[in-house]
């Protein structure tokens, strides 16, 4: 390595460990975002507060309410006795769903017409539409077991009575269907993009703040030596940070690592490029630290929410799809969730991994051209 | 031969031209001084000699070489001090200085005893391991000279490097810069607001609205002045200044502490301290005396300031 590249990335480790703060914040904030994201974003719906209106209070109604509580989904939180309480129960966020179950249940049972009613609050439709389908599949089943033992009883054989037609599901990677699978991976993607975007964009433009700009532009330092001597410090912090994430994904959250780490590292390192080149593009952009970090975040929003970070791309209208395709975190997610939860290799990443390639070359090319030495 | 020549710069910024048509030539050993009212673009002149922003038009040769064209070797020739401090305060003195030898190609074993022996040459051995955030104005300014001197350039180029520096730290601010010219016959171009720091260079540029508009040792500038200039002891000086500026022959007159200076258009200053022996003391109190003493810096700088010299018309 040359000895003004040296000198550089020395001097930048210096500021970084002297700036024990911001070092704090560095190496904190992937954690931090971590556990939220593991813990408060989760789709995973569970003992949503039921209000019960049962008005028979009879076996049969018993036997209707434990199969809802045997699932985990919903919790008998209020028992009450009229519609208006379920009413201000739902209002007030107490509850949200409700069962109604009328007082000719066990008769109009045995003559096979019950019904029951199930309202739910459809206010988030995220926790609507698991209660919704939890709440059908709970009460379909109950309903077999009923008609099962009622045949019985009729001393049918009920082995000669399979239903002609059965659908086997069967869920790949991800049995359980646990969200932290699908989130901690986007994580690793978010948190790599982010850092090295934002502390490129700052370090470069701190020059420029301070005024060492002025001093370092009359060295015979080249453009490219100061780039690289000023990112790559944070480049191995980025990789501390994924190595983080890494292992307290494996480790705490127990999201698998089923395919190699070195493809991982490998994408990851694709995904730098356009994190420098958008932070060295900001850069050129801003005159002060804050402008450049607003900058910076004017490409990171589109870039979580396009992504399919949070939601995913198929649902979203055309445009935003086809905008998704110029974001190279959307190929990345795409890549660290295959490799860690399905332990894909290269053969059916390799699209994705040309793509960050050719995009990451592209901005820091952009970027690097728009770089000057200069202070004009 | 020069080591500093610039042939016709030009830099505009917007609609505002900083340089307008600036010229230098200054020779090895020589002190330079750029002297001129704040905007007058003394600093626009320093930036575009050592690189950092690119002349309109213009040629500028540093020790021989373009610095449009042979850009880095140029640069490798010029130790720079800019206006703000612009070294790392996060560093300490020693890193400073070690970071600049180092990016400006000294090897890694010669650094130290070159940069110890430049931090005791300007005053900060002692001090080499405080953090260059923790140093005085007049301690980072001389850090900023050492650092622009650890490569031993030809040319060394400062940009008000005594401004908000003491008057004592500045008289050693100034030995030093004298010795190391003596010692390295470099060429020096600096930008100065004090008129006593302007009289010790050799020669004097005056800027004016990107112009320079007079350029000369500081002797001949003063000698433009001589014989023009009157200073008169008066019992209530601010009161008289009014009306002593309406004499017949007056271009200017102003208050130097509690005496006033006047300055004569050429020839009529036997006229004017006539007039000003016949005054009848009034309202305005009495003269003292009146008499011609020899023009000072600062006043040739009030008259270059307000003289009437557009469209390129030289006073020197």
């Amino acid at each position: 390595m040359n000895s003004r590249l040296r000198s550089i990335i020395r001097k930048e480790f210096i500021q970084i460990v002297r700036d024990k703060r911001a070092l704090a914040i560095i190496l904190i904030i992937p954690i931090m975002q971590l556990f939220l994201l593991g813990y408060a974003a989760t789709n995973d719906v569970r003992n949503i507060p039921l209000a019960v209106y049962d008005q028979c209070r009879c076996a049969e109604s018993r036997a209707l309410l434990d199969a809802y509580r045997a699932a985990d989904y919903f919790r008998l939180a209020y028992s009450v006795s009229s519609e208006d309480e379920i009413q201000l129960l739902i209002e007030q966020g107490k509850a949200r769903a409700a069962i109604i179950i009328p007082p000719d249940y066990n008769t109009r049972l045995a003559k096979g017409d019950a019904q029951a009613a199930f309202i739910l609050d459809g206010s988030d439709p995220t926790s609507a539409s698991t209660a919704y389908s939890a709440a059908i599949l709970i009460g379909q089943s109950q309903a077999t077991k009923l008609m099962v033992e009622k045949l019985q009883r009729t001393g049918l054989n009920i082995d000669k009575l399979q239903p002609p037609l059965e659908i086997r599901t069967q869920v790949w990677y991800n049995p359980d269907l646990v969200s932290n699978y699908f989130m901690i991976p986007g994580v690793i993607g978010m948190i790599l993009f982010a850092i090295t975007s934002i502390l490129t964009a700052t370090s470069v433009v701190r020059e420029r703040e301070r005024g060492t700009i002025e001093q370092l532009i009359v060295t015979p330092i080249r453009p490219w030596e100061l780039v690289v001597g000023k990112v790559l410090p944070y480049v191995i912090l980025a990789f501390i940070n994924t190595f983080e994430v890494l292992a307290i994904g494996y480790l705490w959250f127990g999201v698998p690592i089923r395919g190699s780490l070195g493809l991982i590292i490998g994408a990851s390192g694709l995904l730098l490029l356009s994190g420098l080149g958008i932070g060295l593009f900001a850069s050129t952009m801003a005159n002060t630290q804050q402008e450049a970090m607003l900058t910076v975040w004017m490409t990171l929003l589109p870039s979580i929410f396009l992504s399919g970070f949070f939601f995913p791309l198929e649902a979203m209208p055309a445009v935003l799809r086809w905008i998704s395709n110029i974001i190279p975190l959307r190929y990345y997610l795409v890549i660290i969730r295959s490799v860690m939860l399905k332990g894909s290799s290269l053969e059916s990443v390799w699209k994705e991994c040309l793509a960050l390639l050719v995009f990451g070359t592209l901005i820091l090319l952009f970027a690097s051209l728009r770089f000057r030495k200069r202070l004009d | 031969m020069a080591l500093i020549e610039a042939s016709h710069l030009y830099r505009t910024f917007g609609t505002n031209v900083a340089v307008n048509d600036v010229n230098l030539s200054v020779q090895a050993g020589e002190i330079y001084g750029l002297v001129g009212s704040d905007g007058a673009g003394k600093t626009t002149t320093l930036r575009l000699l050592v690189g950092a922003l690119r002349p309109d038009q213009g040629e500028i040769c540093i020790c021989g070489f373009d610095i449009q064209k042979h850009t880095e070797q140029a640069r490798g020739k010029i130790g720079y001090l800019s206006q703000r401090f612009s070294l790392y305060e996060d560093l300490t003195v020693l890193e400073n200085i070690r970071f600049f030898a180092e990016v400006r190609g000294i090897q890694t074993n010669e650094w130290k005893p070159r940069c110890l022996e430049l931090l005791r040459f300007v005053g900060l051995e002692e001090f080499s391991a405080r953090k260059a955030g923790q140093l005085s104005g007049g301690m980072k300014q001389k850090l900023g000279l050492a650092s622009a001197l650890v490569t031993q350039p030809q040319i060394l180029l400062l940009d008000e490097p005594t401004t908000g520096v003491d008057p004592v730290t500045r008289q050693d601010f100034w030995q030093l810069i004298i010795r190391i010219v003596a010692k390295e016959g470099m060429a020096v171009i600096l930008t100065t607001p004090y008129m006593d720091e302007a009289a010790r260079c050799n020669r004097l540029g005056f800027m004016r609205s990107g112009r320079i508009i007079a350029e000369g040792a500081p002797s001949q500038l003063r000698a433009k002045l001589e014989g023009r200039i009157i200073e008169v002891q008066s019992s209530a000086p601010l009161k008289m200044l009014e009306e002593v500026s309406q004499i017949p022959g007056v271009e200017d007159a102003r208050a130097f502490g509690d005496k006033l200076h006047l300055r004569s258009t050429s020839g009529k200053t036997e006229d004017i301290i006539d007039s000003l022996m016949k005054h009848t003391p009034g309202d305005s109190g009495n003269i003292h005396s009146a008499r011609v003493i020899p023009p000072t810096l600062e006043d040739v700088f009030i008259s270059l300031s307000n003289h009437p010299t557009e469209n390129g018309e030289h006073y020197a």
